[in-house]
């Protein structure tokens, strides 16, 4: 027994390396445990035209993006220009929903920002982000043709997040549909 | 002293709106009481079980984000529609993730959770109880003999000058 003296070593390295994963996850990104299950259904009346109304079956047969905003969520200051680049792009529609928000800050918004959206539903109350269990703004749903949730983004996108996670999935999604 | 009653029942207005103002400071904390005691008593008690997930190590009863509210809100509404507090969990854990719970569910993923601190109480215990009797079969060591007590003596007695030099004399 002359490593004897290692064990304590081992041990420590042991704990050391459990410590150094838990210092890189990132306790605000809760897993969802909507992903792979179909999408909350709704129905919400449109930012731009209140009379007109938007729900979850119109987008039946297509690949999108459901996207959780605000005008006084910072963050989603962050990925504007992300979102702005997807449309441009055109990969994908991103759908906004403008969460817990008013009608002339939200226009505001889109009027000093740019409008990256295919529509934009309103969730005053937040009452359809609470079914798609929304806790922090902005999030970022990917949902198949069939109305289910494929992914779930926690914070503002980035180029890094859109180049090797979002758009890989989004076009295997869209060779299977 | 001021002896002036007018002065005096202006100090005890300023105390007594003192006082009302912590509880009103406090109660900032509490959810608003409802029309029914019993039923906010349940709120504040399944709350006291939940997850915020704003500020994440605060229960849903502690906390004054936006979504604590509606979660209290939600708690509220379902448990007075007679649902029980299983469903109202249920529902959120659907929507929020076992994330939601203080209390993680026993499964699978969560077995190490659980079962971890016994299994390493009852390995600690273990590795003790082994050194502990492996030390007890050694063979205690040898009594001294007569010549080995008297060097032992000898080494005891001599002045410790002698084996540390380097010690200021006094």
């Amino acid at each position: 027994m002359k490593a004897k003296f290692l064990v304590p070593l081992a041990l420590f390295l042991l704990l050391a390396g459990f410590l150094a994963y838990g210092l890189k996850l990132n306790p605000r990104e809760v897993p969802s445990p909507l992903v792979d299950k179909p999408a909350p259904a709704f129905r919400v009346a449109q930012l731009q035209s209140p009379e007109a109304s938007f729900a979850l079956e119109d987008m039946r047969g297509k690949v999108w993006l459901l996207n959780v905003w605000a005008s006084w969520c910072v963050s989603c200051r962050a990925e504007h220009p992300v979102l702005l680049e997807l449309k441009q792009r055109g990969v994908v529609p991103v759908v906004g929903l403008n969460y817990k928000d008013t009608v002339p800050d939200a226009l505001g918004y889109l009027a000093q920002h740019g409008n990256p959206f295919a529509t934009i539903g309103v969730d005053p109350q937040g009452a359809v982000g609470f079914e798609y269990g929304v806790y922090g703004t902005p999030e970022t749903f990917l949902i198949d043709a069939n109305g289910v949730i494929r992914y779930k983004h926690i914070g503002p996108l980035t180029r890094d997040t859109l180049d090797k996670v979002l758009l890989p999935k989004i076009a295997e999604l869209s060779r299977a549909g | 002293m001021p002896a002036d009653p007018a002065l005096r029942m202006l100090r005890a207005g300023v105390l007594a709106l003192t006082c009302l103002a912590g509880a009103a400071l406090a109660a900032d904390e509490a959810v608003p009481i409802g029309e029914d005691p019993a039923l906010e008593a349940r709120v504040l008690d399944l709350s006291h079980k939940l997850r915020c997930l704003v500020c994440q190590n605060q229960s849903v009863a502690e906390s004054n984000a936006p979504l604590a509210l509606d979660m209290r809100s939600q708690v509220r509404e379902q448990l007075a529609a007679g649902k029980s507090e299983q469903e109202v969990v249920d529902f959120l854990v659907a929507r929020f993730g076992d994330f939601v719970v203080f209390k993680p569910p026993f499964r699978a993923s969560t077995l190490l959770l659980w079962l971890g601190p016994g299994v390493l109480l009852v390995v600690g215990l273990g590795g003790l109880a082994w050194r502990l009797r492996r030390r007890m079969a050694e063979a205690p060591p040898a009594p001294l003999d007569e010549a080995e007590r008297a060097r032992a003596r000898a080494l005891l007695a001599e002045p410790p000058a002698t084996h540390s030099p380097e010690e200021p004399r006094s």
